[in-house]
């Protein structure tokens, strides 16, 4: 297992994970906001086509978190719209 | 709820065959009550290239033929009730079935691949193939072997006022 | 940029790909097998299912375990692997450009290419449709099957192919309750034995039904369902809700054609194959001589015809390089074209094989 660090908590997650199955595992579905509405959104293709489960991660952005794996201490933020480099 | 009509029960209609297209199909073979053993039921009849059936039979009970998309035939006077066949069907449409088992009761074995498994003397619910409850059942034994690949086969006995309406069990 | 040179080059590592690169390198070729993502095998590992088909064949055996035996014979035949590596383009017939752990750019000239990089999922649109919880069944299945979470509890699964009522029996073995199946049409379109499967779970099936509306608060939390009348117009007052919490929509696929295009491979349009396709031959060779494809590329249908695919289009792209002889090579395609013949027959295959058959006429018509 690692502790993955998501909107400011500790959640646990299995090794070799994809980030969105360990969040909803968690129980978080809801990865961001689109930009005009802020309208939520999760995943929808699942295989890293469709870009709708995108989060910032470790600080970069648009992350498709349906095919990258999680990471001990890896740092994972509800992306606003088109999110930010940081 | 909206007035959601009765719905035409057939089988690309309502998802399980009807008992009207079964008896209209003359490879479902029912045994009737002079079998003295369960012998296999094959509920196949859609006309798919498949014949896993075929060759999991011990006995050359079972004959799809070269052309694999013709519909099984079960010959349930060779049939030992081995129930590989259950196992083996792709499709999971065939099982085991005696109409007089012991006292009212009639017999079924059927395979079922969810978890967890009943037990040997459970008390289970018995359902139709549109998965309506039926009536009681009692488990008589669960198999399950490497052979089987992952495909447990339930035994259970069950009231014979229902024998062949009863296909399965309620999930546990 | 790195450059390289191979003899065959296979993008896409589902079951036409690796049956390809197993059947070429079998034949003697030297076989490179690229894949974007970071296992093997595409769809084939999420098929938890036992397959159907002839006994010879794999019948009988799950999706996963076939899988498995054929990794077993990439690795024992040596097929070099590269995952995690994107194909973004091939130019002038034969150099494939690659992107590999999506950092390093390579440049692979090979003398024959094989396009097998399978098809993608439809989506349909309603209002509610983008809340989380409406997801493609693929997504669905890879979820349960791959990453071992259920995507949700209850669930509506909108269409009745053979897709959306496997991964409805697969959600139900995985502690879902699937609330309802609805299909647009008057029939249900998948096998029988498979929808028995799911309505002996006390699942309904829905025909001439569609949804109209995903409603929730932030969530998906209610589906309204409307009939749909002899039109495919829905008919008003006839809505109805049932509470669930994930909607699967399982409408079809549409094969991955864009490296096939690019490359310069010409389509032709196959409706009942999911839309435009690589022309190709009964060899599986596409418009292009350097360039073959096979699997749901080529023409949606199921895995087993993608492994018999995949296999003649490795022999005929080992054949054209002289790895094999005529004799051998005409003994061998012509035990896979009765294995893929035998697939396309009965009721559901009768269509697939016209559908086909229609692609390879128009091949040779304009050779």
């Amino acid at each position: 297992m690692v502790d993955i660090i998501v909107d400011g908590q500790v959640m646990q997650a299995r090794k070799g994970e994809m980030i969105a199955a360990a969040l909803m595992a968690n129980g978080k579905n809801t990865f961001r906001k689109t930009v005009k509405r802020e309208e939520p959104r999760g995943i929808y293709c699942g295989i890293g086509r469709c870009t709708d489960c995108v989060m910032t991660v470790n600080g970069i952005p648009n992350v498709r978190t349906c095919v990258t794996e999680v990471e001990e201490g890896m740092v994972i933020q509800t992306q606003i719209g088109s999110g930010e480099w940081q | 709820m909206s007035e959601v009509r009765e719905k035409e029960s057939r089988l690309k209609v309502d998802g399980a065959v009807s008992l009207i297209e079964l008896h209209e199909t003359v490879e479902y073979i029912l045994p009737d009550e002079h079998y003295d053993h369960p012998v296999a039921v094959i509920e196949c009849i859609e006309g798919i290239p498949c014949n896993p059936c075929e060759t999991a039979c011990p006995v050359g009970a079972i004959v799809v033929g070269d052309d694999i998309t013709t519909l099984p035939v079960i010959d349930p006077t060779i049939c030992t009730g081995c129930g590989l066949c259950v196992a083996a069907c792709p499709g999971l449409a065939i099982y085991l079935k005696q109409q007089h088992h012991s006292d009212g009761l009639s017999y079924i074995a059927f395979p079922y691949e969810y978890l967890p498994l009943p037990e040997k003397g459970q008390a289970v619910t018995m359902v139709d193939r549109r998965g309506q409850h039926v009536c009681s059942g009692t488990v008589v034994r669960v198999i399950k072997t490497k052979r089987f690949d992952r495909t447990a086969i339930v035994h259970a006995t069950y009231d014979s006022a229902f024998y062949e309406d009863v296909v399965n069990m309620v999930r546990l | 940029m790195k450059r390289l040179k191979r003899d065959i080059v296979v993008i896409g590592s589902g079951p036409a790909g690796l049956c390809a690169a197993i059947e070429a390198a079998r034949s003697g070729a030297a076989v490179l097998l690229v894949d974007e993502n970071a296992k093997i095998g595409g769809q084939l590992f999420k098929q938890i299912h036992k397959f159907f088909g002839s006994a010879d064949h794999r019948a009988g055996v799950r999706g996963i375990d076939i899988g498995e035996q054929l990794l077993r014979q990439a690795e024992e035949l040596a097929v070099e692997v590269w995952l995690n590596c994107e194909a973004c383009g091939i130019f002038d017939e034969k150099t494939v450009w690659m992107v590999r752990d999506k950092e390093h750019s390579v440049a692979v000239e090979a003398q024959r290419i094989i396009i097998a990089t399978g098809a993608v999922e439809n989506s349909i649109n309603f209002p509610g449709w983008t809340l989380p919880g409406v997801m493609g069944a693929g997504a669905a299945q890879t979820m349960i099957n791959i990453h071992r979470v259920l995507p949700g509890h209850r669930v509506l699964m909108v269409g009745s192919g053979n897709v959306g009522v496997i991964v409805s029996y697969q959600l139900l073995q995985a502690g879902a309750t699937v609330a309802a199946i609805v299909e647009a049409a008057p029939n249900l379109g998948g096998y029988g034995v498979h929808t028995a499967k799911v309505r002996r779970a006390g699942v309904p099936f829905y025909t001439s039904h569609t949804v109209k509306e995903a409603r929730g608060n932030g969530h998906v939390e209610r589906a309204v369902l409307v009939k749909l009348d002899s039109q495919w117009n829905q008919v008003p007052g006839s809505e109805f809700e049932v509470e669930v919490d994930t909607i699967c929509i399982a409408t079809g696929l549409t094969p991955a054609v864009e490296l096939a295009f690019g490359s310069g491979c010409r389509p032709f349009n196959s409706p009942p194959l999911g839309g435009l396709v690589p022309v190709h031959d009964r060899m599986m060779k596409s418009s292009i001589d350097s360039i073959y494809i096979a699997g749901d590329v080529s023409g949606v249908e199921e895995a087993s015809t993608a492994m018999e695919e995949g296999r003649i289009a490795g022999l005929s792209a080992a054949h054209s390089l002289g790895t094999i002889t005529d004799q051998m090579f005409a003994e061998r395609l012509e035990q896979l074209q009765h294995n893929v013949d035998a697939l396309r027959s009965g009721m559901f295959g009768q269509k697939r094989r016209e559908a086909k058959d229609a692609i390879v006429r128009s091949y040779g018509v304009e050779r």
